[in-house]
């Protein structure tokens, strides 16, 4: 009876589980990857980090911003101290104000965030027909699919037949991987659009892989520690469990029950 | 010599006699509480709720030292935390998961409430202080919920907030009360957040109460019959130590979810900063609110939803009266203890329900379910005790315990 019990409740907690809001339209095919951070163990892998790095800095920063990053944050994807130093100092940051109450111009320090691309939505928006490029830090998070997402949607770009296209919107591009199909954001990336700094072949799925890879860094950079606290935290708690367990029998082994 | 006391001893006896503090801990969890010796797993999850309600308002506490409640930096201080604050993404995760298990714990313990009829006399002023508090958890959870200015909390505050509006005459005035304003806005979120803060002291009153009633009639156990005083054992050691086994078994399902799935039970959406101008395609609460939430899109007329949503809560109070049976174990009542389960189905029914667009077969079932959830309690509750004929109820712990052939 008790075992018929816990099997029920079981099914009570797994059936709460899996409760997944569906898509409104069930047009959105997912490629799923395997990422060196997936798993019990997984860690990012520091060179793709930086790769995907470079392919936000060299494309996707143009229209997209990476408001919770900042430049210290790149030692962690494996730059040093002097390196993240050079690489903010490529930015020029505006700062308010000098001794005269004027905005003026200077480089950015490692204590800066990424500059935004624009200075406001509004501007963003009559920059892109119409359409705000949304900020990149968390999208690793706030999409179903996480970086699966990303690395699907920036590959996502087909050609649709005949009759879709006819229903497409103006200034609308086709993605099987974007709901509703249809997305303002043209297709950015192309075979050996940049040179990787590692020598690795820039084909488009090389770099749509190393760019999820690095927002998914982006949108949870203490994800390597959080693995690894909970290896040890679990551990900790098997054995307590175990020795609770014996304990339990051991006080419980002169009652009639 | 053998008569004279130890100077640790006496020093304690001095504070005994002045505060009895430790005598009356031992007599509410210790060696002082005779509990049946009988009781099974399902009684671990009054002390698990309390621990999770503990880790709550430690990990709560911490997180508001570095949590600001207004609308332009709310979802960029949780950030800060999940970023920059010493071990902040472990106080945030611990929280956020910390509220699901909550319910989940709590839940179980109120379904083994419904299983052995432990709301049943003389337990039902227990009973009561128990529907409070889950009342309580839920308005925190749901103001807690808001915290981040999310997508999903803005929306969810917009949605549960204006459900009040359907109150006749004076719902605008009280939809308007709980903004703080003619939208949800800062107002709202500086209010939650005073209420998130403060609820939870309020919840440990009643869990005081609440332990406070347990101990005038003692636990009930299994078998529902009453526990004489040859069938108890103290509660410690025997009952510590199951407790602690369970706490640990909770603990593994517990770091498990946050270390490696925080984000498995919380909505993508809430990672999209709050935008009052661009509404999500499908508005969901969290899991736990799903079962209430199918039940008030179960009805199209507003005012009926929100009475049966709020019914379906205060229903409990009267469980006590509407159940006719005597029998509190339901292992003794064979068509009441089928129905428990059908019950717990339809309920698990309404929580898909919750989370799918409120048409066609989810809000067919939603119906279905929410008839059943009342017809369970209105009608079957008492009318099942009147036909039904129990088994034979055992006279003692002792019997059945010593019967049971060896396994």
């Amino acid at each position: 009876m008790r075992i018929v019990l816990f099997a029920a409740f079981a099914t009570l907690l797994i059936g709460f589980a899996p409760v997944e809001v569906k898509a409104a339209d069930g047009n959105v095919e997912l490629t799923h990857q395997e990422w060196s951070f997936d798993g019990v163990f997984g860690r990012f892998d520091r060179q793709q980090l930086q790769r995907g790095f470079q392919v936000y800095r060299e494309v996707c920063s143009s229209c997209h911003g990476l408001d919770y990053i900042a430049f210290r944050n790149l030692e962690a994807i494996g730059y040093s101290e002097d390196q993240t130093k050079v690489l903010a100092s490529e930015y020029i940051i505006e700062e308010c104000c000098d001794d005269q109450g004027d905005i003026f111009d200077r480089p950015a320090i490692p204590a800066d965030y990424m500059p935004n691309p624009y200075p406001n939505d509004q501007f963003a928006r009559a920059s892109n027909n119409g359409a705000l490029p949304p900020d990149l830090s968390l999208m690793s998070k706030a999409r179903h699919g996480g970086p699966d997402y990303v690395y699907s949607l920036i590959n996502g770009y087909e050609e649709p037949s005949a009759e879709v296209e006819a229903e497409m919107m103006d200034g609308m591009y086709y993605n099987v991987a974007f709901e509703g199909n249809q997305i303002a954001m043209a297709q950015q990336l192309f075979d050996d659009l940049l040179e990787y700094s590692d020598g690795t072949p820039a084909t488009a799925e090389q770099m749509a892989t190393d760019v999820a890879a690095f927002l998914h860094w982006a949108a949870e950079p203490k994800l390597e520690i959080r693995k690894q606290t909970g290896v040890r935290v679990l551990l900790f708690t098997f054995v307590f469990t175990v020795l609770a367990y014996f304990l339990k029998r051991r006080i419980w082994a002169d009652i009639e029950h | 010599m053998s008569t004279e006391k130890s100077w640790g001893t006496q020093a304690f006896d001095w504070f005994e006699e002045r505060l009895p503090i430790v005598s009356f801990i031992d007599h509410t969890v210790g060696s002082k509480y005779p509990a049946p010796k009988n009781l099974n797993y399902f009684w671990n999850f009054g002390v698990l709720a309390g621990f999770v309600m503990v880790v709550m308002i430690l990990t709560g506490i911490l997180l508001a030292m570095s949590y600001t409640p207004h609308v332009d930096y709310a979802f960029q201080s949780v950030e800060r935390i999940m970023r920059d604050v010493n071990s902040g993404w472990l106080l945030r995760y611990m929280h956020a998961n910390g509220a699901s298990f909550f319910f989940i714990v709590v839940y179980i313990h109120i379904f083994r409430g419904l299983f052995y009829g432990s709301y049943k006399s003389p337990r039902e002023v227990l009973w009561w202080l128990g529907v409070i508090i889950m009342i309580l958890m839920m308005a925190t959870a749901f103001m807690g919920y808001v915290l981040p200015w999310g997508q999903m909390s803005f929306w969810g505050a917009t949605v549960i907030t204006n459900l009040f509006s359907a109150i006749p005459v004076i719902g605008d005035y009280i939809v308007t009360l709980l903004w703080g304003g003619f939208s949800v806005d800062n107002p709202t979120l500086n209010r939650f957040f005073a209420l998130h803060y403060l609820l939870p002291f309020v919840l440990v009153g009643v869990v005081v109460l609440h332990i406070w009633a347990l101990h005038i009639p003692g636990s009930n156990n299994p078998l529902g019959i009453n526990a004489t005083a040859k069938d108890k054992i103290p509660f410690h050691p025997y009952y510590t130590a199951k407790d602690a086994f369970g706490l640990g078994v909770f603990l593994l399902a517990y770091f498990t979810v946050v270390f490696w799935f925080p984000n498995a039970m919380g909505h993508t959406d809430n990672y999209i900063p709050a935008n009052p101008l661009s509404t999500p395609a499908h508005i969901v609460p969290e899991w736990y609110f799903l079962p209430f939430y199918a039940i008030l899109r179960s009805i199209d007329d507003k005012l009926t939803g929100v009475i049966l949503m709020f019914g379906s809560l205060l229903i409990l109070f009267v469980i006590p009266w509407l159940d006719t049976s005597r029998v509190r174990s339901a292992t003794f009542r064979p068509i009441f203890k089928v129905l428990f389960w059908v019950f717990l189905a339809d309920c698990v029914m309404l929580t898909w329900c919750g989370a799918q667009l409120a048409e066609g077969l989810p809000l067919l079932l939603s119906r279905i379910g929410t008839f059943w959830y009342f017809f369970h309690f209105l009608v079957l509750m008492p009318v099942v005790g009147w036909i039904e004929t129990p088994r034979p109820l055992p006279t003692s712990i002792s019997t059945p315990v010593v019967a049971k052939p060896a396994e």
